[in-house]
């Protein structure tokens, strides 16, 4: 899950709009993430975290400005987009975990597949279940698939929309390590979370949304513990 | 090249997911013989009726039955957000609308050969010697209804009142394939059977037209 | 606001002096009498609904290429003021055929793809009023019109080339074709008339649409705060 085999690559934000029938979701947000920084991005409910890290990945075209990813090989910019965990599981419930895995890890076109779902679901501990449909699993197992998947491609930037949702405190252990080996590893991190856990201590910044812009970022001086504590749910 | 292979893998997963439940199969085979036994009871046709009338009647009920099938096609994506995965996971977004639209027209041709022999028994209409070139026609016919049904059914999925909206949009648009289709299929089922390759030609064009329409237009269809 | 008087007088006149015109200049038909004098009406109007779906059509593309709000907004206008010509052409057509041929209705391939082009327009009508989202309305509705758009070229020849062995009354040849001079002129005269106030029927629903906009978005706004 953590050799990485593509340079570190950050993240740009150049004024950035994402307007939904002429309402602002993002306005104007601009920030650099550098390569192997593990970010937290805080605010309320509704504040556009969700939208943010959608534009992140591609998933939503801004209405204006750049998005940008400094230090990407155009051999990545082939082969990998940034591996994204978002409010649903993203998977398919009528497949195993295994069939699920492979499916994605084929479309990325990632050598050896089954090698590397058996890889992935040793990872997050879910090896035994492989042969298992998703639809069988637990909440906190359909996280487990979820974040294995994101990982499939071996991404060098993640994106985590509150990550830590369905798992027990031994899962969130699990993820809060994990997410600080892939931190080490080189892997460009950012998540959207709320209040301070064991994972917001993995992280070495933070970015506070409030109604689609950028109010506080540690960067430019601003406490972590206060934006972590700032946006409350 | 890339394209093809997400196709085959996503084609794949397509076949594996129906294979696993037949819902949709079982279902849309179910609904043509229904539709096809009610014709018979509403016309009460003779048998040279029956003859004249039946491809027709079972274009129809294919048509019928495509705008049921083809609903699940993008909104058991929704469920899960399996669009968006798929979306960051292949590298030319045709690719998912070429694996369903494949499926697609793979299962109403399935569905079309399970009620070929029913709908000669019960239309009395031998299918038998014209067999290839019919399989021809169903073939262009259904891949068209798949295209345009596939397309549309990326767009029902996004709005309200889906299941009504789906049949509303596509039953218009289909009205060439409906007709060529038909005509050509009481005409090679005649007495004396003719082979229209003008409209085996105009069903390729069809299918050709929106295939491409399909290929230049579909990224903006999953546009979030 | 001077300047909408103005079309929409300009539109009016032209309009009411097509109709004297063919009431009173044109010649009468030597086989269908009176009644072919809904000809100018109804053809010319036939041709302001085909150039109105071909500008939707345009602005359908325009929209998906720029995703300015305003192509959608013309988009909808043309849609509507293209509806109501193709349901006029659809009401005298009949008026007209019965007291002529004896019959309602035939499949023939220009009155089917009316028809159908009809159908088409209502589902555009229909897909926009289930999705509210604006954006994503703009959107989707921009890609259907322009699935439907490839579409009736394809409804037309498929009923010309299949559909010919019922007994089609020829519906005045083309508009146009072999038609008494002065009847030409009444003729294209409707034509320019039909077409003024298409234009100007489609800036006033455009303007509508805008103003609707606007309002929309001023109560998101006021709801956000």
């Amino acid at each position: 899950m953590t050799a990485q085999s593509v340079a570190p690559t950050g993240l740009r934000f150049e004024n950035i709009d994402k307007r939904y029938g002429g309402l602002f979701a993002l306005r104007r947000v601009s920030f650099e993430i550098s390569p192997s920084e593990c970010v937290v991005v805080a605010g309320r409910n509704g504040s556009g975290k969700t939208t943010l890290l959608r534009v992140a990945t591609g998933l939503v075209r801004p209405t204006a400005g750049k998005l940008s990813y400094p230090g990407r090989t155009s051999e990545a910019a082939a082969n990998g987009r940034p591996g994204y965990v978002g409010h649903s599981t993203m998977v398919y419930d009528e497949l195993t975990a295994e069939e699920n895995l492979v499916l994605f890890a084929k479309l990325q076109n990632v050598p050896d597949p089954s090698a590397r779902a058996a890889e992935l679901l040793i990872d997050v501990g879910l090896y035994d279940r492989r042969s298992s449909v998703v639809r069988t699993f637990s909440r906190g197992m359909r996280q487990r698939v979820a974040i294995a998947r994101a990982f499939v491609n071996r991404p060098s930037v993640l994106l985590f929309d509150e990550p830590a949702t369905g798992l027990d405190p031994l899962g969130i252990s699990w993820l809060a390590k994990m997410l600080a080996t892939v931190s080490r590893a080189g892997c460009t991190v950012v998540m959207s979370l709320h209040g301070e856990s064991e994972i917001s201590a993995v992280a070495t910044r933070a970015i506070q949304l409030d109604a689609g812009s950028v109010v506080a970022d540690t960067h430019s001086g601003a406490s972590l513990h206060a934006i972590l504590t700032c946006g409350g749910a | 090249m890339s394209l093809l292979s997400n196709t085959a893998t996503l084609l794949g997963k397509e076949l594996r997911t129906e294979f696993r439940s037949r819902e949709l199969l079982t279902t849309t085979v179910v609904f043509i013989l229904v539709v096809l036994i009610l014709f018979s009871f509403a016309i009460n046709p003779t048998a040279e009726e029956s003859r004249e009338f039946g491809p027709g009647l079972l274009w129809l009920a294919i048509l019928f039955a495509a705008s049921l099938m083809l609903q699940p096609c993008f909104l058991r994506e929704q469920t899960n957000d399996t669009l968006s995965s798929l979306r960051l996971a292949v590298s030319d977004p045709f690719a998912i609308f070429l694996a369903k639209l494949i499926a697609n027209a793979l299962f109403l041709l399935v569905t079309e050969l399970l009620m070929l022999p029913l709908f000669a028994a019960f239309y009395n209409v031998p299918v038998l010697p014209q067999l290839p070139l019919l399989l021809l026609v169903l073939f262009l016919g259904s891949l068209g209804v798949s295209v345009a049904g596939t397309a549309l059914s990326a767009i029902s999925a996004q709005a309200r009142m889906r299941e009504l909206l789906l049949p509303l949009l596509l039953l218009p648009l289909l009205t060439p394939v409906l007709v060529v289709s038909a005509t050509v299929s009481v005409s090679l089922l005649d007495r004396d059977p003719v082979v229209q390759w003008k409209g085996i030609a105009f069903l390729a064009v069809f299918d050709l037209i929106f295939l491409t329409a399909l290929w230049l237009f579909g990224q903006y269809l999953l546009e979030e | 606001m001077a300047k909408r008087a103005l079309l929409a007088a300009v539109a009016i006149l032209l309009v009411i002096a097509g109709a004297y015109a063919s009431l009173f200049v044109a010649p009468t038909e030597r086989t269908m009498g009176l009644i072919q004098r809904i000809f100018y009406f109804h053809a010319s109007t036939a041709w302001a609904g085909e150039t109105t779906f071909f500008v939707c059509f345009v602005a359908n593309l325009l929209y998906i290429w720029k995703r300015q709000p305003k192509y959608d907004w013309l988009g909808v206008a043309c849609a509507e003021v293209g509806l109501v010509c193709i349901t006029v052409v659809l009401i005298t057509g009949p008026i007209w055929a019965h007291p002529v041929w004896g019959i309602w209705w035939t499949w023939d391939a220009r009155l089917t793809s009316t028809f159908v082009l009809w159908l088409l327009y209502v589902s555009y009508l229909l897909l926009r009023s289930l999705i509210d989202e604006p954006d994503r309305r703009a959107l989707l509705s921009a890609l259907f019109g322009v699935f439907a758009f490839l579409d009736v070229p394809l409804v037309f020849f498929s009923i010309r080339w299949w559909r010919t062995q019922h007994p089609a009354p020829v519906i005045m040849g083309g508009s146009g074709s072999g038609l008494d001079p002065t009847m030409s002129k009444v003729f294209f005269f409707n034509v320019l008339a039909m077409h003024v106030l298409a234009a100007f029927l489609i800036l006033e629903r455009f303007t509508l649409e805008r103003n609707r906009h606007d309002i929309d978005l001023l109560q998101r706004e006021a709801e956000a705060q």
